[in-house]
């Protein structure tokens, strides 16, 4: 393990950036500028609004105004004769094409646009076809529809009595709105060390409803060229492969008939993963009118009605010594999945995977049970750098700690070091089934508490409660379990959660790598070619990285739950070194030696003890496309393909230290200072690194202080703008402070384990526990996020309230 | 109706809608996609431009009040010499991942330094507190604009990143 | 994204004009200036007027005039001209405070004194600050001018004096020797709406008695000046004491509800709590000596 820390300098304070000034940047891993940014800065880059094809028409939906109700008629009739309107299509149309439900990505179905009735706020139920933007939502006004209004189910704890109203009374037999039970570790193991325990605490923790929100929204622009019967798809998606396949099992439409192009992302967080009826409505339109059709929705709708997050009301306990050995933890879930169960996670994971809640301790037993309920809210439930629920995982615990802090009056920083599982027992298997494959926590956690000065601080804090001052401290600490599969175990929809890659060298020496995950931002044209790089010695400038086109990559799952570096990644690598053992044999014909005669340096074979007997790549590339004899069974050409399938998820951590001062008279939060120590393994572009983590951090302050997503007794959604939906903005975050320790990935080609989600997962405890702990003089010792200052304010008056 | 205005530097006219808002006069009228949208309440400000010199978001501006006035896109930051000290800035420091809400920030830190060449931190956030990043965390935006500042003459084209 | 309806778009170079295209084009008729209340109530089809007219070239709206005893104010100042405005911070820091505080700064570029006072969301932070500076509107109709005093133009939430076919097209703040000012407001984030805010101005005399007093508060219930806060401070020398008494007063007179910014006892407390910060910065600045210090 090294360790290195951080203050993540203002550029005066720094030394010449070497990316700009010197003229040998790596070759391989290290600080280097992304090769996406030019295009960025100029403006170029072409999101999925910026394509405008020719003839093409403009969709818009109409969306329910009310949570729950019957549909008792819908007339077209005046929306229809508008002179710019080409089509206008609803639920009765699709039941015509069989396309009025869609399987989702839970083995439930969604309606595509509602036929019987609605289920939430924002439900699809009509969608125009016009010749522009403006005439389609002139349209849509033009529509009548005819409600009764049905009572919601909106709270969660009585979405399973016996008199809830019945939401999904089109699924054959329901009866209520269960959707399943699901559980992880031994409950009667659990039960016997908790039975035994000297202290055991318990507290009702929730994480709220929040969403992703990325800043582009999502859309889609259908293309069917009926002739051929062709779809080309353009669309917001970050799993453009699987969303290819499941086209063509939902549409009918042969997947080989279907490209699509996933363009530039402005941002996804998982909120791209799906497939919102938006997208088949284009397909539908373009079909029907025998036009291209784009439908880009609005803030209101992507907030409304695409894939949010969390909505886990937990009771989590926590069993120990008085000395403060943490023995197990248990917890029971109430998880709101909305309307339909459309979350996106591996089949046999429905609660995805919050089983990790054992976090980064060693525990004599561990037990969780889930149960999933419908209500009358949007579908969705996996989304926003969650890392399939990791995100809820650790916040339980991590609170739970603290929790357990206060009632030892135990420091708990102090109280998570006794309790870490130690470096010699990694590979750890915990409780729940997982093995972590590396780690060494104590090291990242001293870290944290060394640069942020964590005595002083304590000592800080006392003298301010001297003066009625309240000042918080918050530590956390996270295990992750990312990069999905291995494939037999994980699958989505059937499809194995495997990526490919395939890397082809030019005759020139340059080189393209073509890849099934795609980016949002996170740099992946600049991170595969340093991957590749690093591994054959070509600049990463002469690396081409291709991606979002299911017509020239290869099949993969996407790009999601911190998958693209421990999974692509892996592939790349992979790729990369059958090319490299491939141009050894071709070096060898060349060289006229032996292929065991020649050595490796970075970017060329050479003979052993003669260096200067050598091929470079671009040799060797020259001589596979030109007129050497190539041995046997070597084809004429230096390409490689790989399908990864990863034998085990990578278990990134970190190390997290929040500092608040909360303004005792309005309740107002100001975060001071953010330390963040992250283990991500090896690091590729530690630029790149950097800059997950910090938009990671600012994701974790939004939620612990202001992102939310609520909804009043009648349903309706009260975070629909960003109005009040509220994300942070430069004020309300401070520098980030980062440090790193290295302890690779022992399973992964490179080591690597993915740092997508790490802070947005591990930042919010951080944050709550800092709130928390400011509000000690008021003996709290839990409220939930949002800590805007009104709830801040009611917990003071010892009055916290939970937020659903 | 008819709109003329300045979009930079050179004179259009154009027929529009009256209802068209400034946003899509740019991106569909004129193809100036640089410029994005993200919400519609003129909360994000990835919309933004500057109107004779001020960052204003152009979701809330209609294109007709526009007509007789200055505007100036991300297509426009670049000059004859090569990129803005701003648009460097932005690749030297990691103030852009997505890259949807860069040019609306990289066109306000261009209007911050036209008029305080130095600004600290705290004068930079605040300057950007407009407009919502849902990628960096606005630290390295930050740390962007301060490399801006500190080479202002900076007029080399991007080839040390592409060459 | 979301779009307004069809309308028809008018310019006006004058008051005159700007008067002349209302009357012509009647109750369908809204003017727009910075446009950041009216074009998204547009966009939602909450507001569809038939005519949209223009005012931002009427450059007789636009200006910061000093006169002797009074400050004039065109309505068509932008907010963060004001923010710019040395004159304006010295002689009322509460303007300054406030427009710190308003939407953001992309937003007060565009965004107009008038058209706030016009707009009189009950969220709206210069209602507050005109109240307690005691200032007048100056409402240009087909008849000619008038002015009238705030109590008299905000007439509660979304109402005002300035009709239909009226123009606001002046804001006058009166000098007073020895005022301080302040303005002190919860958001749940920059940009946001208030969750409450509060506003006050002091006038001392040179022995350092309270000589006027005006308290306001924004997006608590209360409309106009917290009447019984002002009057407990009168003839009193400022201290802690008697501004935990017109706190409490004036928290006695808000009347909030409940939103997703807070609770009513919340809101009701931070009227006496932000009360108190307002009346503790205008004091100071008004040249009152160490005794509103601390508490």
């Amino acid at each position: 393990m090294t360790a290195v820390q951080e203050r993540s300098p203002m550029p005066q304070e720094r030394e010449a950036n070497p990316a700009m000034d010197a003229p040998d940047r790596p070759i391989g891993y290290g600080r280097v500028q992304r090769k996406e940014d030019p295009r960025f800065v100029r403006g170029k880059g072409r999101y999925l609004d910026d394509i405008v094809l020719p003839g093409m028409l403009h969709g818009a939906i109409l969306r329910s105004p009310m949570a729950h109700a019957r549909i008792v008629s819908i007339d077209t009739t005046e929306a229809l004769a508008h002179p710019k309107v080409h089509a206008v299509v609803t639920g009765k149309d699709l039941e015509g094409l069989n396309l009025a439900w869609a399987p989702t990505l839970s083995a439930d179905v969604q309606a595509v646009l509602a036929t019987d009735k609605v289920r939430f706020q924002g439900q699809e139920v009509a969608f125009v076809v016009a010749e522009d933007r403006y005439s389609a939502r002139d349209a849509l006004e033009l529509i009548d529809v005819e409600y009764e209004d049905l009572p919601p189910v909106v709270d969660v704890r009585r979405a399973l009595d016996a008199d809830a109203p019945v939401i999904r009374d089109d699924l054959e037999g329901r009866t209520d709105n269960h959707i399943f039970d699901w559980e992880a570790g031994d409950a009667a193991e659990t039960e016997v060390v908790f039975a035994r325990a000297d202290v055991v605490v318990s507290e009702e923790v929730v994480y709220p409803r929040v969403h992703p929100a990325p800043m582009e929204t999502c859309g889609a622009i259908a293309d069917y060229e009926p002739v051929e019967g062709r779809l080309t798809l353009y669309e917001t998606s970050q799993a453009p492969h699987a969303h290819r396949t499941l086209f063509a099992m939902v549409a009918g439409i042969p997947e080989h008939k279907i490209r699509v192009v996933s363009p530039d992302i402005g941002g996804g967080f998982g909120n791209k993963v799906g497939i919102y009826p938006g997208y088949i409505l284009a397909v539908v339109g373009s079909i029907v009118t025998g036009k291209p059709v784009k439908w880009v929705e609005d803030r209101s709708e992507n907030l409304m009605s695409t894939s949010f997050a969390r909505d886990y009301i937990m009771r989590g306990e926590v069993a120990a010594t008085r000395e403060g050995k943490i023995l197990a933890v248990r917890t029971k879930v109430l998880a709101d999945h909305g309307a339909f169960n459309a979350t996106a996670q591996p089949t046999k994971y429905p609660a995805g995977f919050f089983s990790i809640f054992t976090g980064s301790y060693d525990l004599q037993a561990a037990h969780c049970s889930v149960t999933g309920v419908y209500t009358n809210k949007a579908p969705g439930g996996v989304a926003y750098a969650c890392s399939f629920r990791v995100t809820e995982a650790v916040y339980l615990v991590e609170r739970m700690v603290d929790v357990l802090a206060a009632e030892l009056g135990m420091d708990p920083a102090e109280l998570r070091l006794r309790n870490f599982i130690k470096p010699e027992q990694f590979p750890y298997k915990n409780k729940t089934g997982w093995e972590y494959d590396s780690g060494d926590y104590e090291p990242a956690l001293r870290m944290a508490m060394e640069q942020i000065g964590y005595d002083e601080l304590r000592r800080e804090q006392a003298e301010k409660r001297g003066r009625g001052e309240l000042m918080g401290i918050g530590v956390s600490f996270f295990t992750e379990t990312v990069g999905a599969g291995p494939r037999k175990h994980m699958d989505i929809v059937g499809l194995g959660m495997a990526d490919g890659a395939e890397v082809r060298v030019h005759p020139t020496g340059k080189a393209v790598v073509r890849l099934s995950v795609q980016t949002q931002g996170q740099g992946h044209e600049t991170t595969f070619a340093q991957i590749l790089a690093e591994e054959l010695g070509i600049p990463p400038e002469d690396v081409d990285v291709v991606h979002g086109d299911t017509d020239q990559t290869p099949f993969g799952l996407g790009t999601y739950g911190s998958r693209s570096t421990p999974v692509s990644g892996g592939a790349v690598a992979l790729a990369a070194r059958k090319v490299k053992d491939k141009a050894r044999l071709i070096a060898a014909a060349m060289l006229e030696t032996r292929p065991e005669d020649l050595e490796w340096e970075k970017g060329r074979w050479s003979v052993k003890g003669d260096p200067s007997a050598g091929k470079t790549m671009a040799e060797i590339a020259l001589g596979a496309h030109g007129t050497v004899e190539l041995p046997e069974g070597v084809d004429g050409n230096l390409d490689a393909e790989v399908t990864y399938d990863p034998p085990n998820l990578t278990f990134p951590f970190g190390a997290y230290i929040c500092v608040v001062d909360v303004d005792p008279g309005t309740g107002k939060v100001h975060v001071r200072r953010f330390v963040a120590v992250d283990d991500c393994g090896t690091r590729i572009n530690p630029m790149i690194v950097e800059g997950q983590i910090h938009g990671g951090l600012a994701d974790g302050v939004g939620m612990a202080l202001m992102e939310f997503i609520g909804f009043d007794e009648q349903g309706n959604c009260l975070g629909g703008s960003f109005m009040d939906y509220l994300i942070p903005t430069a004020m309300e975050v401070p520098d980030w402070e980062t440090g790193y320790t290295v302890t690779p990935s022992p399973h992964h080609p490179i080591g690597a384990k993915g740092i997508g989600e790490s802070a947005t997962v591990g930042s919010p405890p951080a944050v709550v526990n800092a709130v928390v702990d400011a509000l000690a003089p008021f003996g709290i010792r839990h409220m939930d996020m949002p800590c805007t200052p009104a709830r801040v304010w009611e917990a003071m008056q010892g009055r916290p309230t939970p937020p659903i | 109706m008819q709109v003329t205005m300045t979009v930079n530097g050179a004179e259009v006219t154009r027929d529009v809608e009256p209802r068209q808002l400034l946003v899509h006069f740019l991106r569909e009228t004129l193809g100036l996609t640089g410029t994005h949208w993200g919400c519609d309440t003129s909360n994000c400000g990835t919309c933004v431009v500057l109107v004779d010199g001020l960052p204003v978001k152009s979701c809330t501006q209609l294109a007709a009040m526009t007509s007789g006035h200055e505007v100036r896109t991300v297509e426009g930051l670049a000059g004859g010499a090569g990129l803005d000290p701003v648009q460097q800035g932005f690749m030297a420091e990691h103030g852009l991942q997505c890259g949807f809400c860069t040019p609306g920030m990289m066109l306000t830190a261009r209007a911050l330094l036209d008029r305080d060449p130095d600004p600290d931190e705290a004068t930079i956030r605040e300057a950007i507190s407009g407009q919502i990043c849902r990628c960096t965390g606005y630290a390295t935006i930050v740390r962007s604009v301060r490399w801006a500042a500190e080479h202002p003459a900076a007029a080399a084209t991007d080839q040390e990143v592409t060459a | 994204m979301q779009v307004p309806a069809p309308f028809d778009y008018a310019r006006a170079t004058s008051v005159a004009e700007a008067l002349e295209l209302l009357e012509r084009h009647g109750e369908e008729a809204r003017l727009v200036a910075g446009g950041h209340s009216l074009l998204p109530m547009m966009k939602l089809r909450l507001a569809r007027p038939d005519w949209v007219v223009d005012i931002n070239d009427v450059a007789e709206l636009r200006h910061i005039t000093e006169e002797p005893g009074r400050l004039r104010v065109g309505a068509l100042t932008r907010h963060a001209e004001l923010l710019g405005s040395e004159v304006v911070g010295r002689l009322f820091p509460i303007v300054h405070d406030a427009e710190r505080v308003i939407a953001d700064p992309v937003v007060r570029n565009r965004g107009t004194i008038g058209g706030s006072l016009a707009q009189a969301d009950p969220a709206e932070d210069l209602t507050t600050v005109c109240d307690v500076l005691r200032a007048e509107v100056v409402i240009a109709g087909r008849d000619g001018e008038r002015v009238v005093a705030m109590p008299e133009f905000h007439r509660g939430p979304y109402e005002t004096a300035c009709a239909q076919d009226e123009i606001v097209t002046e804001v006058r703040f009166p000098v007073r020797a020895g005022q301080g000012s302040a303005y002190e407001k919860v958001e749940r984030r920059v940009g946001d709406w208030a969750v409450a805010a509060a506003g006050a101005a002091l006038v001392l005399d040179d022995g350092g008695a309270i000589t006027e007093a005006a308290v306001g508060l924004t997006a608590l219930g209360l409309e106009g000046l917290a009447v019984e806060a002002a009057a407990v401070l009168v003839g009193q020398r400022p201290d802690e004491a008697l501004f935990a008494e017109a706190a409490r007063l004036a928290a006695a007179a808000s009347a909030p509800v409940e939103d997703g910014r807070g609770p009513v006892d919340y809101k009701r407390h931070l009227a006496d709590e932000l009360t108190r910060r307002v009346l503790r910065t205008a004091a100071a600045r008004a040249g009152a000596l160490t005794a509103v210090q601390g508490g």
